[in-house]
């Protein structure tokens, strides 16, 4: 199980380095100064649903349409990861976590190692009882982007950064 | 209809209009998607496991269609939204206009959506006072220069970074002008920015629809839909019913397929999954200073369901397959004509590309197909890159088809009835159309008229008489009809390996080019068969019905295919193997016999049939002896470009496989397709688009390391295409095999 989600872990980090995309791996208790390096202040999150870490005071977790267009970063949660892709799946919650995740430079989706899922058709079955359930999600994949300029440029409605903060599950003893 | 000159040289000042503004960005974008989607789909384990399984999901959505969209309705209702399923544009734009009405809307913000062109929705809006903002990048650009969509994906694929910097600064005068596409994309963002978040309804499309869950699944990259579904507090999505799949575990295809057959991106930066009204707090800057958590917002959705033609098309055996597409844009983007002209040329009032042929058809009529269906040379390089499976090449024959059979009378019925003894509805097809359909009979009587026909079609005053009347470019070179045909001069001369001292036995199918024109082609081909202890025959069978079924006339194909299947039946029976020349007439028996065949005398005459540098190699690999052919010691270093039919049959890999076996030393060109495609290149109109897209395969073997190699196609087409394209003998692969050769 532990080299199986060791392989999905690696599948995860290869293609996010493919796409360009940073990813820092961190613990639950180092998970406040990892934030710290990551990101541009003023910060801007939604309560992350994890029962080991949650958002550090310095971030602005009630955000409104104003500290959000002045915001440089949002942190929020993903409720799992692709391996294949390199995606993470960002849910529409009421605290706004999806628009939040959307308007800032840089976007720093956090999620929990245990919560990768190896391809595509999992993801999928994973997402269907929660859409069916009224549920809704974005499954995002680097910065926003577009060609429709003339060339490729990174950052166009949405973030132009994204740095994945990925949170290491339990220990290698459990 | 007829072509009568002056629409032909209009035509063709609009494809060269087009070709000399737009040609270059179009080529270089559609070129660059092009590649990325080789490239992706490589990444995939079971790319062609994928496609069919999209296939199989489309098929049975649109099988269920009625029950879905009754499921869809109960869902979306269920969920709090709701849904119109409206029977047309104008029906669906009242509705969406009554809904801006009642929401006092000044603005609208869409997101990008093909169906929304497709009912000018903007233009509903705006007549009503509606400020209508299209978010989607390239739709703002073309919003801005006022012009249509070029590309179903990447909607301002031909304009360069240099025209839109022009354009925005003109229009803008921003305080230092704008140059890079950065700064263009920054502008864009800052300016579409702050209308959206001032809008009140928010525009989307979507890519699919699930009826289990009712959630609209929407591809972007820009994150322009996310903004656009989530910041105003009503939503409004439309879609074409054709988008509703039964349950949201069927997505997952079609998230792994779009993207890589689209751009080559193996997924775009956002895949949303909404399930309107969704969760999210309304983002209102006219309560800024109200935490998004502490609102309470009732939001309003309504999806609208567009008909316009849907229901009939699922009615209709040929269009059908039309609504299995998800409009990923890779049949545009691997198409040489497409790659040349883009979608202005090659797309009607809404939708661009292969497949728009049959969505012209299907929601604006056959008249918005009809005045660029031509294009679909039927080189078939699309049908593999479909990510449903979609034969779309016989969409653009079964249109062709129907569109000769209504418009003007003919009038050329005074010399046509020798020439064109087709089973066409005499009085409406264009004569063009008949003259090329009819090749065969044309091709006889130049054979039996040698050298005399060749001396006419050589005169001044014929080519111009058949420029203006056919539409035959004068600056094409015609093929000369030999005298003796293959099929005689077999007779005369017998076989050389007895059916005794064979190893096997072949029967060489004489195509009409082979059999009329190239006859020395067919020569080199009995003769390399027989160095691999083949014994030979040539019966004479006619046409294969790939040139009538070019120019639409299928019930003439079917004849011919029945007449060649009543030629080939009794060498099948016998257990003799057919061989051909022609990668177009393979592909005929291979492929679209099986719509004109009993099922059995389909199979047996696929499974019986093999392209010639195939079954070379099958000899080789059962022994046959290669020292007889002639090999890379001593032979030519050859460039090669094998047929576009040829690639999509897979059989081109054993023409390669045979020059390495035998030691050659071969360049190869990666283009789609020579531009020559049968008759297409010989047409006035299309004279130099062909040309164009020639051009790029003349590029390859041009350059240094293929400049000086004999140049070699496996296509008729291709052979006079290059010849045309780089005043060079061309040949075919068995004629360099050939142990007589002198080619160098």
């Amino acid at each position: 199980m532990s080299a199986e989600s060791g392989s999905i872990r690696n599948r995860f980090e290869e293609a996010l380095a493919d796409l360009d995309v940073a990813l820092t791996r961190t613990t639950p208790a180092a998970f406040e100064s990892t934030l710290q390096e990551v990101v541009t202040e003023p910060v801007v999150g939604t309560p992350l649903p994890f029962e080991d870490v949650s958002l550090p005071e310095w971030v602005d977790d009630e955000p409104t349409p104003a500290t959000l267009e002045a915001a440089m970063t949002s942190v929020t949660a993903a409720s799992f990861g692709i391996a294949d892709y390199g995606s993470v799946v960002l849910p529409s919650t009421s605290e706004g976590s999806e628009p939040v995740s959307l308007f800032p430079e840089l976007h720093v989706p956090v999620l929990h190692e245990r919560d990768l899922v190896a391809d595509m058709p999992t993801a999928i079955e994973r997402l269907g009882p929660e859409l069916r359930d009224g549920g809704s999600a974005i499954v995002a994949t680097g910065p926003s982007a577009t060609a429709d300029m003339g060339a490729l440029v990174e950052g166009a409605h949405g973030p132009n950064a994204v740095h994945v903060v990925l949170l290491e599950t339990g220990g290698d003893d459990e | 209809m007829n072509t009568s000159g002056g629409t032909r040289e209009r035509k063709s000042d609009h494809i060269r209009y087009l070709l000399e503004t737009e040609g270059d960005a179009i080529e270089a974008n559609t070129l660059g998607f092009n590649e990325g989607r080789y490239e992706s789909v490589a990444d995939l384990e079971d790319y062609e496991a994928l496609k069919s399984e999209a296939r199989a999901i489309k098929e049975d959505a649109i099988e269920r269609l009625p029950e879905l969209i009754d499921e869809l309705t109960e869902t979306v209702e269920a969920n709090g939204g709701t849904v119109y399923l409206a029977d047309d544009a104008a029906d669906a734009n009242r509705y969406i206009r009554e809904i801006a009405d009642e929401n006092d809307a000044e603005r609208l913000v869409k997101s990008k959506s093909m169906t929304s062109e497709e009912l000018e929705v903007n233009e509903a809006l705006e007549a009503d006072g509606v400020d209508v903002v299209e978010t989607d990048l390239g739709e703002w650009v073309l919003q801005v220069a006022d012009e249509a969509p070029s590309h179903l994906v990447a909607p301002a694929i031909h304009k360069s970074e240099d025209e839109i910097a022009r354009l925005f600064n003109e229009q803008f005068e921003p305080d230092e002008p704008l140059e890079t596409a950065e700064e263009l994309t920054t502008f864009a963002r800052d300016r579409l920015g702050e209308l959206i978040v001032d809008a009140d309804i928010g525009m989307t499309g979507a890519n699919v629809i699930t009826a289990d869950s009712g959630s609209l699944m929407l591809v972007t990259s820009e994150g322009n839909a996310r903004k656009t579904a989530v910041v105003p507090d009503t939503h409004v999505a439309v879609a074409g019913v054709e988008k509703i799949v039964p349950s949201v575990e069927d997505l997952a295809p079609f998230i792994e397929l779009i993207g890589r057959s689209g751009t080559g991106q193996d997924i775009t930066s956002y895949v949303s999954l909404l399930t309107p009204p969704v969760d999210s707090p309304v983002v209102d800057f006219d309560e800024s200073d109200v935490a998004l958590a502490d609102r309470d917002d009732d939001r309003e959705f309504h999806l609208v369901l567009i008909d316009n033609g849907r229901m009939a098309m699922r009615e209709d055996d040929h269009l059908r397959e039309t609504l299995y597409c998800i409009r990923c844009s890779a049949c545009a983007n691997t198409c040489g004509n497409f790659q040349s002209v883009g979608g202005h040329a090659f797309g009607g009032e809404t939708y661009t590309g292969g497949i728009a042929t049959g969505w012209e058809a299907g929601v604006h009529g056959q008249e918005s197909a009809a005045a660029f269906n031509d294009l679909c040379t039927g080189c078939s390089r699309c049908v593999e890159a479909c990510p449903v499976e979609i034969d779309i090449p016989w969409i653009n024959t079964v249109v062709r088809d129907r569109i000769n059979r209504e418009g003007d009378d003919g009038r050329f019925e005074f010399v046509y009835d020798e020439l064109v003894p087709d089973e066409e509805d005499t009085g409406s097809i264009d004569p063009q159309k008949r003259l090329f359909g009819n090749y065969e009979t044309l091709a006889k009587l130049g054979s039996a008229t040698a050298p005399v026909s060749n001396w006419l079609a050589d005169l001044g005053p014929v080519r111009s008489v058949l420029e203006r009347t056919v539409g035959i470019d004068r600056r094409r070179s015609l093929p000369a009809f030999e005298r003796e045909t293959l099929v005689d001069w077999f007779e005369s001369r017998g076989p050389r390996v007895s059916a005794a001292d064979a190893e096997r036995e072949a029967v060489l199918y004489p195509d009409t080019y082979t059999n009329y024109i190239d006859v020395d082609r067919g020569k080199a081909a009995v003769r390399v068969l027989e160095a691999m202890d083949v014994h030979v025959r040539v019966p004479a069978v006619g046409e294969s019905g790939r040139a009538p079924l070019s120019q639409g006339m299928i019930a003439t194909a079917d004849t011919k295919a029945s007449r060649v299947y009543a030629g080939l039946a009794e060498h099948l029976d016998a257990g003799r193997d057919v061989v051909v020349i022609e990668p177009s007439d393979l592909a005929m028996f291979h492929s679209e016999y099986e719509k004109f065949l009993p099922e059995t005398s389909f199979e047996r005459l696929r499974d019986g049939s093999y392209e010639i540098l195939e079954y070379v190699y099958g000899c080789l690999e059962n022994g046959a002896n290669g020292a007889r052919l002639r090999t890379g010691d001593g032979g030519p270093d050859v460039a090669y470009h094998s047929h576009c039919q040829q690639r999509t049959l897979g059989v081109d890999r054993y023409t390669r496989a045979v020059f390495e076996t035998l030691d050659y030393d071969v360049v190869e060109s990666d283009v789609e397709c020579c531009g020559m495609a049968g008759s297409f290149g010989y047409k006035q109109e299309y004279y130099e688009l062909s040309m164009d897209v020639g051009d790029r395969l003349a590029e390859q073997f041009t350059a240094p390391e293929a400049q000086n190699r004999l140049v070699v196609a496996s296509g008729t087409s291709c052979e006079d295409q290059l010849e045309d394209v780089l005043d060079r003998d061309a040949a075919h692969p068995v004629e360099v095999l050939d142990p007589r050769s002198r080619l160098h």
